[in-house]
């Protein structure tokens, strides 16, 4: 019995041991290009996606890199990322300091988009947003110095609502006026005009990936003032003030509330 | 470099330069045509075809995606629009009626790169397989690539994907892309005999899957007049795919070639001096009045010899 098996045996065993030789050598490949994958899935800071783009996860899964958005777009704004570029290779963006976004209202890049990696649901160019400005320098904006530059408030598509210019008491001088650019994120597309037309060398206010450009309060907080306008009125009042109990020694001697170190200063 | 004629100089003798080329020029033309269509658009601003080979537009009306690219996206759980679905569906349909690996042959931009890289092989004198990688390796690596879809959520394939790199590198600027070109060459050239296209490619596994149903194939029908010359064997892409069908007349084997490693290139058919060759039906006989057995039923078990006899 176990002599007649061996020739069948030897055929097996090669035969398994080829097979898990090219498994594994298919697995190896596999584990290289996830790991290339998983590295390429975040944005770098300066490259934008075209207007309506997915979450990045999600876009990096949608589109299939077929250039159609670049090709519609009329001002040669969009281009695909080649493999040197530091964002998943093939896949379309921008950056604002070379071309911007020209916010057509017709959106043809979202149009061409055969996969809806480019969510076809935007149809207002109002409300893309493929990233958020930010005055990341005010020590070098011509406008913290004081001047009247304004260039980046001219240029935006939605002046007066996406950047304001917000008045303030110029100290050096004592007798002029600040015009503070300030940045609205409830109206920014991060279509990156202002950052192309800054005219210093560097652009003081630049546009950045959301994820990059905001915070986030904790899902617990909320604003009273907004609480109260939610629902008409205090939420706080009618249960009472609430008054937290002072903290004194209760008996002389026993340890003071107050550490030694700031008892000369503070008492 | 061997002492023997060069390999095709029989054809070349027996059916002149052009004759004994006839399906290579084909295949250049149309590999040539398909790219000069996509690049007509960007160098001379003619836009009859957008995109690339991932998804295009043509004319404005027909609408063409890859396949194999789409079924990574689904598996990344994303759910594509109308456009990339039609697509998908008509370029499956147009690879199911011609043989899903003429894809390979015949449109796939590396595969002039691969030729490149085996031509060179053959003119350094490099003789053999090289490094022993087996053919379906290509099934496994297809396996993971759409493994990796499904759990990065990404089309993690397409960061790397050589074929892609380089037909959306012409069309849309090659940057760094031409290291990764330049690797699949020099691997075909110096570690592995027809390394890539051959063995590793998981969009040739894929269109290989599809390619077992179509009805067009190359088939030896006049296998009787075969004098062992075997440069059928020497210029085969997938030399496996030739032999059940050429020698398996005393086995009973069809003369169809059913392998699905088959790519449909026709060099066999310029190659051979004596037309053992040709394209025909899936369901073709042998050019000799007695017709042996080889329809749908014979179908099956000729693939089974085919993997055993190749291995």
């Amino acid at each position: 019995m176990v002599s007649e098996r061996k020739p069948v045996s030897d055929a097996r065993r090669r035969f398994l041991a080829d097979t898990a030789r090219t498994g594994c050598g298919a697995a190896l490949l596999g584990l290289a290009v996830g790991f290339h994958a998983r590295q390429a899935r975040s944005t770098p800071a300066t490259a934008l996606r075209p207007p309506g783009a997915l979450a990045e996860p999600g876009f990096l899964g949608a589109c299939i890199r077929c250039g159609m958005c670049v090709r519609d777009c009329p001002y040669g704004t969009l281009r695909l990322a080649r493999p040197e570029d530091e964002l998943a290779t093939g896949t379309p963006f921008f950056v604002a300091r070379d071309v911007p976004c020209e916010m057509c209202e017709d959106i043809p890049c979202v149009k061409a988009c055969p996969t809806g990696a480019l969510d076809h649901a935007l149809t207002d160019i109002d409300a893309a947003r493929m990233g958020l400005a930010v005055l990341v320098d005010q020590e070098n904006c011509l406008n913290f110095l004081g001047m009247r530059c304004d260039v980046c408030y001219r240029v935006c598509p939605a002046i007066d609502e996406a950047i304001t210019l917000e008045r303030q008491h110029n100290l050096r001088t004592g007798a002029h006026t600040m015009f503070l650019p300030v940045v609205h994120a409830e109206h920014c597309t991060g279509c990156g005009k202002c950052e192309k037309s800054c005219v210093l060398e560097q652009s003081a206010i630049k546009v950045l990936p959301l994820a990059l450009a905001r915070g986030a309060p904790g899902e617990h907080y909320q604003l009273g003032w907004i609480e109260k306008e939610k629902a008409g009125r205090s939420l706080v009042e009618e249960q009472g003030l609430i008054d937290l109990p002072d903290r004194v020694p209760e008996t002389p001697g026993a340890t003071p509330a107050v550490p030694p170190a700031l008892q000369g200063d503070q008492l | 470099m061997s002492a023997a004629p060069r390999i095709g100089a029989d054809a070349v003798a027996a059916k002149g330069w052009l004759g004994a080329h006839r399906w290579l020029l084909a295949r250049r033309v149309c590999q040539l045509g398909i790219l000069a269509l996509f690049l007509l658009g960007p160098l001379a601003g003619l836009w009859i075809v957008k995109g690339n080979l991932a998804y295009s537009l043509t004319l404005g009306t027909l609408h063409l995606a890859d396949p194999f690219v789409v079924l990574q996206s689904l598996l990344a759980r994303h759910v594509p629009e109308r456009a990339v679905v039609i697509g998908a569906l008509t370029v499956l349909a147009f690879y199911l009626a011609v043989g899903g690996r003429a894809y390979c042959a015949w449109v796939c931009p590396l595969n002039i790169v691969t030729d490149a890289a085996h031509w060179g092989r053959e003119r350094l004198g490099i003789t053999g397989q090289g490094a022993r990688l087996s053919p379906r390796l290509r099934y496994w690596v297809l396996g993971v690539v759409l493994v990796l879809a499904a759990v990065s959520g990404t089309l993690a394939w397409e960061m790397v994907n050589p074929v892609s790199m380089l037909h959306r590198g012409l069309i849309f600027g090659m940057g760094a892309g031409w290291f990764v070109v330049a690797a699949v060459f020099f691997f075909d050239l110096m570690v592995t005999r027809r390394g890539w296209c051959g063995h590793v490619c998981p969009a040739g596994a894929f269109y290989g899957l599809v390619n077992r149903w179509s009805p067009l194939k190359v088939n030896a029908a006049g296998r009787a007049a075969c004098n062992d010359c075997a440069e059928c064997f020497a210029v085969c892409p997938e030399p496996q795919v030739i032999k059940p069908a050429l020698k398996g007349a005393k086995l009973g084997i069809g003369p169809v070639i059913l392998d699905a490693a088959c790519t449909n290139c026709g060099r066999c058919i310029d190659v051979c001096s004596r037309d053992v060759f040709a394209f025909g039906s899936r369901f073709a006989g042998d050019e000799v009045a007695t017709r042996e057995r080889a329809p749908p039923a014979g179908a099956g078990a000729c693939q089974q010899s085919t993997t055993e006899t190749g291995s």
